[in-house]
């Protein structure tokens, strides 16, 4: 056995050499390396597009560093302080901006993105918004007959149907709910959550965990974004699972792009933020981020973009106070959360 | 002939008991040293300017969530565990039997997000059982969010472990026994007290430790199932502290805790730990003739059924998803093929670094152990070297991970991170093949030491005549389960990981995330078959199992 073995070692470890090494980028080129989250990098998101699109015309090599998700890439950057490598941070919500900004490494972008049109019309002399989507309750058309048609009835409805909902210390949509729930119950939020516990089946880590429960059929609805039912339109060409409209309106989560201090080709960096914000990048976001493009794309949105709901209302928070009152708010829901 | 009668006594010649011993406590050193420049690297860099105390209410409400949860895991666990190997043991005729130990190798193997939605499909609210409750009458299904359900998934990813080592240790008794026991005509009583308890006993500490260790830093699992924020461990505060929060001091400082918190357990425990003499056997199979009444038989039957139904089930829910995925375009898929060589290769060199380390801290151990008067110091260093070692699994890997990252720096962290993984992998997988490779060693020191010390064998004459035929299937066990947990492993590769580097969880993962679910099942279904594989590979023939114990 000790021969076979050594020889499947061998040629594993070779495989694996093989496969860190890389493509060496061309000598004479100019290269972009774009930080990023690992849903946009993976073969089913914008990330090969953008990357082929943007390199026909910048004459450049775009090198992608992907992170778990939007709070692992600024971790990342933190941990990397000015020794990063990276020209661009792309894949931070508007959540994460201010402590994005106090760590002082982007540079003011200096284009003009008069381009973008998000709700809740957010601007930025720093970040650049590539795409947005917002959270809703995601329900199992098949078993749930009678969805909450608002946050409300949410809250307040029937606890046998129950909500899988993420975790607001760990994960993004679990602090936009936390925000959202804060912007319509204001100072009433603790007594909406005691509530609203008792429709919580369970509180994921991430976005991942809860969707799975909700596929499986564990739990007919889940908090995700008014995107989602998208996919399953375009890709599983099924209508079961449809976002609810809540009355009081939709919170709403803007992706956003920023250009690093020790960019080492500002220009270059600053033309994939222009690029960013063209047709040419927008085009791609739908269907492979499944969400809203943040600016005009060059054809119509394909026709499953056409039975999602518009939110009536958008609530966003300042970056400034929601890094002021985080803390604070999640140890509210902490409090609510863990009483029996 | 003084010399001689030395060998005889000792077992070791005295450099190999000085080689025995350097490579242990070079072993050991090199696990502390390595979680040491992690952790203090991250503690040093203490990027965030305000601390927040340790202890308010909120951090001893999750301490005294984590010791009880940890606490019942393990107790259920090794309780249940105990139960299974003995029935296990007693049927050794039991028709399927090798395929049932090769299944107690694949829980531990799976990413834990694919165990935790299996364990959902059977025990969910629309779960199987809940399904066939309803055709009883009950009208609300039970809940398993809470306590329970982070219980039950603890049960489900460690009881098999502990069954296989129960059972391994009690099929290395002398068959004599049972001969013996059947001539006195004990009652199963009397057998359990007298001869199976004491082998169990001598390995619940060690085993109970681990598991408790496994479940109090476990993460999602908890999140996933405990229904809510009421059920928080250490290991969601330490994470929660490195995310939004950004506190890396605060994450080490925790982490502290929690190693403190549980080495008073395991100091406890290791007090508990008694030297025990192995029994001296002439060899043979080892045949049970206390399990031939027709009772026994009954009885062992429906147990072996109820724990091979409980860790199956949810394994063929993972299974039957996974074959409703497009499983011929994933094959033909190329970062599917990647991942895969990824995968076995960083599961292969991590698992034999588990096994090299594990033999260094064993063996110097026994050597300790079986010196003719080992100072009592020794004795303590002995006795708690496996715990030690053991320790590194309390270091949450996104600490281990994050300290790294900034000792290597981002310019060289491309090149290093495979390394790094392997490394972490196999510091991970240490204290489960010294919980497989440490009790197989001090049996068969105890049998052939003395023979080998007075037929003149050692070094590398008995590593390859005697120590490598005896030890060969634990060893290969071992190796099989290190490579099955590397293989199951996401949480290091999440950190490092750069599109040059995805894993197959990592890929399974990234499927998740975009709402590829029936990818992500089909690669689930890949994992679990790899797992069996392993499991299978480190069960070895069944024949065999039965007979040379």
């Amino acid at each position: 056995m000790t021969a076979r073995l050594k020889t499947l070692i061998l040629s594993l470890s070779v495989a694996l050499a093989a496969a860190l090494s890389g493509q060496p980028a061309g000598a004479a080129d100019k290269t972009l390396t774009i930080y990023t989250y690992e849903s946009f990098t993976s073969e089913w998101g914008p990330g090969p597009k953008v990357k082929e699109a943007f390199e026909k015309s910048c004459a450049c090599t775009v090198n992608y560093v992907s992170a778990a998700d939007g709070v692992a890439l600024l971790s990342r950057l933190k941990l990397e302080g000015a020794a990063t490598k990276a020209d661009i941070v792309l894949g931070l919500d508007t959540n994460l901006i201010a402590e994005a900004k106090a760590t002082g490494f982007f540079a003011p972008h200096g284009i003009d993105s008069s381009a973008v049109k998000v709700p809740g019309d957010f601007k930025d002399d720093v970040f650049v918004p590539y795409d947005y989507g917002h959270f809703a309750v995601v329900y199992d058309s098949d078993t749930l007959k009678t969805p909450p048609k608002s946050l409300k009835e949410l809250v307040e409805g029937d606890p046998a149907q129950k909500i899988a909902i993420e975790d607001p210390r760990t994960s993004t949509p679990g602090l936009g709910l936390l925000l959202w729930v804060k912007s319509v119950y204001g100072d009433k939020a603790p007594e909406a959550w005691a509530k609203l516990k008792n429709r919580v089946l369970t509180v994921t880590p991430g976005w991942s965990e809860a969707y799975g429960l909700f596929t499986k059929g564990e739990v007919p609805m889940v908090l995700s974004y008014v995107t989602s039912p998208a996919y399953h339109i375009d890709q599983e060409k099924t209508e079961r699972y449809k976002a609810a409209d809540f009355e009081e309106g939709h919170y709403i989560q803007v992706e956003v792009a920023g250009m690093v201090k020790s960019a080492h080709d500002p220009d270059l960096a600053k033309s994939f933020l222009s690029f960013m914000v063209s047709p040419a990048f927008q085009d791609i976001i739908p269907t492979t981020n499944w969400m809203m493009p943040a600016a005009a794309t060059s054809k119509a949105l394909p026709d499953a973009f056409g039975k999602l709901i518009t939110p009536k209302k958008t609530f966003l928070m300042s970056p400034e106070e929601v890094a002021k009152n985080r803390k604070a708010w999640i140890d509210e829901w902490l409090g609510a959360m863990s009483m029996n | 002939m003084a010399r001689r009668h030395e060998h005889e006594l000792n077992m070791l010649t005295r450099g190999e008991y000085r080689r025995a011993l350097t490579g242990g406590t070079l072993g050991l050193a090199g696990i502390l040293l390595f979680a040491g420049l992690g952790t203090g690297a991250l503690f040093r860099a203490g990027l965030s300017g305000e601390t927040t105390p340790l202890f308010d209410a909120y951090m001893w409400r999750v301490l005294r969530f984590t010791l009880l949860q940890a606490s019942l895991s393990a107790i259920l666990s090794v309780g249940l565990a105990m139960i299974f190997a003995r029935a296990l043991a007693r049927q050794p005729e039991f028709p399927g039997r090798g395929w049932i130990l090769r299944l107690m190798g694949v829980p531990l193997g799976l990413p834990v997000i694919v165990g935790a939605l299996g364990l959902v499909t059977v025990w969910g609210r629309n779960g199987w059982a809940n399904a066939a409750l309803s055709e009883f009458g009950l009208k609300e299904p039970v809940s398993i969010y809470g306590l329970t359900g982070i219980l039950l998934a603890h049960v489900f990813f460690n009881f098999p472990l502990a069954a296989r080592v129960l059972l391994a240790g009690l099929e290395r008794l002398p068959p004599e026994y049972w001969l013996i026991a059947s001539n006195l005509g004990m009652k199963p009583l009397g057998i359990f007290r007298l001869i199976e308890w004491p082998e169990m006993k001598r390995q619940i500490p060690a085993l109970g430790g681990l598991i408790f260790m496994l479940a109090a830093t476990s993460f999602t699992l908890v999140l996933l199932l405990g229904g809510g924020p009421a059920a928080t461990t250490l290991e969601v505060a330490i994470y929660q502290a490195l995310r939004f929060d950004f506190d890396p001091q605060r994450a080490v400082r925790l982490s502290l805790l929690q190693i403190a918190m549980t080495t008073v357990l395991l100091v406890l425990l290791g007090l508990l730990t008694k030297r025990h003499a192995e029994g001296a056997t002439a060899g043979g199979a080892s045949r049970r003739p206390d399990g031939r009444s027709w009772r026994n038989r009954t009885v062992d039957f429906l147990l072996i059924l109820a724990g091979t139904a409980f860790v199956a089930l949810p394994l063929a829910s993972v299974a039957a998803a996974g074959l409703r995925a497009d499983l011929l375009r994933l094959a033909g898929e190329a970062p599917v093929h990647r991942a895969l060589l990824t995968s076995l290769a960083i599961a292969a060199p991590s698992g034999l670094i588990s096994i090299l380390l594990a033999w260094m801290i064993s063996n110097c151990r026994q050597a300790i152990l079986k010196a003719r008067a080992p100072r009592p110091a020794a004795r303590l260093y002995a006795a708690s070297l496996p715990q030690l070692s053991s320790l590194i699994l309390l270091v949450p890997p996104t600490v281990l991970g994050n300290g790294w990252f900034l000792l290597i720096g981002p310019a060289r962290l491309q090149p290093a991170a495979p390394l790094l993984i392997t490394l972490i992998n196999s510091l991970m997988a240490l204290p489960f093949v010294l919980s497989i490779l440490d009790p197989a060693l001090a049996a068969h020191r105890e049998r052939n030491g003395r023979l080998s010390a007075s037929l003149g064998l050692f070094g590398w004459n008995r590593l390859l005549h005697v120590d490598w035929p005896a030890l060969r299937r634990p060893v290969l066990m071992a190796l099989c389960f290190a490579m099955a947990l590397s293989l199951g492993d996401l949480g290091v590769v999440a950190l490092f990981g750069s599109d040059d580097l995805v894993t197959l969880p990592w890929l399974l993962y990234s499927r998740m995330g975009s709402y590829r679910t029936a990818d992500a099942a089909g690669l689930a279904l890949l994992l679990g078959l790899l797992c069996l594989a392993l499991s299978a590979a480190g069960t070895g023939n069944i024949k065999r199992m039965n007979g040379d114990g």
